[in-house]
């Protein structure tokens, strides 16, 4: 199972901004045919400018689940096959102090979970047949812990890392490359305003780093940049105790 | 209906990983099992109505793409597996589709019956061993499968229940024996069984050392048997090119097996529990190691001078024993490693077989890419549509697939595939996972094709059945 990985034609879900963006605009530059599906047909627009003859766009609410199956068959009948899957669609609605909403909590589940699961379900069974392919999800450290200000985004990373181990657990053995990257503070329109960040980087340097991992194709899960391995191995040793003291 | 593809099913059904029998070719399809018939109906229709084709899948045990459907639906067929009828009178059982020839067997043995016609494997559906009119050892004497058939029930994409045998719409009957699935869902077989007076069979064994004994001796045994089949060392060369073990069998008469009654019992017809002392269910593991080119040339060689020693003797074994060697280890198929394998079974009219089986033994030799298993037998015509029956020999060919050899096995059996054609020969969708549009026209013949694409515009205008293989081979 040890033939180069190859990221020439793409899927890249949640592209209209921040990582998603910048992976679709990496991956447009090596030469690879990218279809760039998102929400927004504006943000679409603006991303395709860069490479207009190596990017697709396509409009479509990862909420809306049904129509996963669908769009997946209809962008590999026309970049003639997928070999890449990346999903980077999420949300982080603010949570005020005193504030419990299912309602964001619900569209942070639906956006940042269910929605990576129709795609790297379809994905993956493809992927599995053909002996080929990478799936790369986009996770965060906040996936580490459940911090006090943001339970619903903290829950759906910590469940889409654990989903995407269990897919890398089931299909690398078949030769599908399951890649999740966990991100540190990046700066983009989701943390903008945010207080307390510290060692924010562009989104452009975690694609570098994403697609430099996704290409080793040893299945890696990873914290970009790397430092932050050493925040999340303190921030889960914290006994909870001392934890629920924090404000962090 | 479940809940899982309430919406559609297009967007809900699950989607499967599904291999071939060989595990040499895959592909992710959605996939449905229906628990009756009228589920089946209705999936019919939502697939119809969804424009999303369907391909039938019994057990799988079809070596190539039959049994999948890329981009389409697959349903799976296995759970409707209802003996309707058994009439131990006449030997008559109706049963489903989904039904396993040994969910058949274990029924009627005890009643005295056996089916006429058994693959070399138990786990085959009836609807399966249908679209396939599969054989067994016994191809020359009995015919295939589809002779044994009284008649079937046909679930057309139309949604109409089509009844079908050699007296009621018989242009029906004879091709969706041997159709693939194509133009329906077989729902209900009538099938007539061969009664036995033992549970047992009279084998002989003997071996041949070059390809000329060995069809001289097949030929010889032919008359006197029931059975005849021959493991060929696909390895040996030269002189010995072609030597095999023949094994034929032979029904007791009544009264001549003492322990005829007993024998007739469901766990007298055992599969050996383990194998050279050691338990079957892990033995593919030990096999792994031999699965490769000296391995296998030295199994091979092993086989055949043992048989060689004991060659002339005769023994008494269960028909279960006899039939289903392909089940004594429990996922052989394992043992070929990831990359799988093929098999590879080419037909070949009487006049032309000896030398069509020495230049395409010669070629895989000389190609570096020997069969690990040979396994030959007679066969005799049949009036299907799309039958692969000829009066002639088969040779089933087991090839091991790797990433390095693939594109190489490929353009070999193309080589293999020419040669056969020239001799006039065919060959066998169940275990076929290379043919081409042009070698199927040249095998089958335009008429044949016509006719039965004529009988599925009838049919199915749609074109609601289809899979993988009929992509594939059929353009």
């Amino acid at each position: 199972m040890s033939s180069p990985i190859r990221l020439s034609k793409a899927i890249v879900v949640g592209a209209s901004s921040g990582v998603g963006e910048a992976i679709a605009r990496r991956l447009a530059e090596s030469g690879a045919q990218v279809a760039i599906v998102a929400r927004r047909q504006s943000e679409l627009a603006r991303v395709i400018q860069c490479a207009p003859n190596l990017i697709k766009h396509f409009v479509h609410d990862v909420t809306e689940f049904d129509s996963v199956p669908g769009l997946f068959e209809q962008i590999a009948s026309e970049l003639d096959g997928v070999d890449t899957l990346v999903y980077a669609a999420g949300i982080m609605p603010d949570c005020a102090e005193g504030e419990y909403s299912f309602a964001k909590d619900h569209a942070t589940i639906a956006t940042n979970l269910l929605g990576a699961m129709a795609w790297m379900n379809v994905a993956a069974a493809r992927f599995e047949a053909g002996r080929a392919g990478t799936i790369i999800g986009i996770s965060s450290i906040a996936g580490e812990r459940g911090r006090r200000g943001f339970p619903g985004y903290c829950t759906s990373k910590a469940a889409l890392t654990t989903y995407l181990e269990s897919l890398r657990n089931r299909c690398s053995r078949y030769g599908v490359n399951v890649v999740t990257i966990k991100p540190g503070f990046v700066d983009t329109a989701m943390t903008r305003g945010k207080k307390g960040l510290f060692w924010l980087v562009s989104a452009d340097k975690v694609a570098k780093r994403t697609l430099a991992l996704a290409k080793r194709g040893s299945s890696a899960c990873a914290f970009v940049p790397s430092r932050w391995a050493l925040v999340a191995a303190i921030v889960r040793a914290l006994p909870s105790f001392l934890f629920k003291r924090l404000n962090f | 209906m479940s809940a899982t593809w309430a919406s559609s099913l297009r967007t809900g059904a699950s989607l499967r990983v599904l291999d071939g029998f060989g595990r040499s070719v895959l592909s992710a399809c959605r996939y449905v099992a229906p628990r009756s018939t009228e589920e089946l109906m209705e999936t019919l229709a939502r697939a119809k109505s969804e424009e999303l084709t369907v391909a039938f899948r019994g057990s799988g045990r079809s070596y190539g793409d039959a049994a999948m459907n890329e981009r389409g639906l697959v349903v799976d067929t296995t759970r409707l597996n209802r003996v309707l009828r058994w009439e131990p009178g006449q030997g008559i059982l109706e049963a489903e589709a989904g039904l396993t020839i040994e969910g058949l067997w274990r029924r009627t043995i005890e009643d005295g019956y056996w089916p006429a016609v058994v693959p070399g494997t138990m786990h085959p559906t009836l609807g399966g061993c249908v679209a396939m009119n599969i054989h067994g050892k016994n191809n020359f004497r009995v015919g295939p499968f589809g002779d044994h058939v009284l008649g079937l029930d046909l679930l057309t994409a139309g949604g109409d229940l089509i009844s079908c045998s050699r007296e009621e719409n018989p242009d029906v009957f004879h091709a969706v024996i041997g159709g693939l699935g194509l133009l329906g869902a077989v729902v209900r077989v009538r099938l007539k069984l061969k009664q036995v007076k033992s549970g047992r069979l009279r084998v002989l064994a003997v071996t041949a050392r070059s390809m000329d004994e060995t069809f001289d001796l097949f030929e010889a045994l032919l008359p006197k048997s029931d059975y005849v089949v021959g493991w060929t060392d696909c390895f040996a060369r030269r002189g010995n090119l072609g030597r095999s073990a023949l094994h034929a069998a032979k029904y007791f008469e009544a009264g001549e097996d003492p322990d005829a009654q007993d024998s007739l019992h469901v766990e007298k017809q055992g599969l050996p529990a383990s194998i050279f002392g050691l338990p079957k269910g892990g033995l593919w593991k030990l096999m792994r190691p031999f699965t490769n080119a000296p391995g296998m040339a030295f199994i091979n060689a092993l086989r055949f001078h043992t048989a060689h020693l004991a060659s002339g003797s005769t023994y008494v074994q269960s028909h279960v024993a006899f039939a289903f060697l392909l089940d004594y280890v429990p996922n052989w198929r394992l043992a070929y490693g990831p990359g799988g394998l093929i098999q590879y079974q080419i037909f070949v009219p009487h006049g032309g077989a000896r030398e069509c089986f020495h230049d395409v033994l010669t070629l895989c030799q000389r190609h570096r890419q020997v069969p690990y298993l040979g396994v030959m037998k007679r066969h005799r015509p049949d009036a299907y549509l799309l039958s692969h029956a000829l009066d002639g020999w088969s040779m089933a060919m087991d090839f091991r697939v790797t990433r390095r050899n693939r594109a190489r096995l490929w353009a070999l059996t193309q080589v293999l595939t020419e040669r056969v054609l020239d001799a006039g020969g065919k060959f066998y969708f169940a275990k076929d996972a290379v043919l081409r549009p042009n070698d199927v026209d040249r095998a089958y013949g335009r008429a044949r094709l016509d006719q039965f694409n004529a009988l599925k515009q009838k049919l199915d205008p749609a074109n609601l059945f289809a899979s993988d293989l009929t992509r594939r081979a059929f353009g």
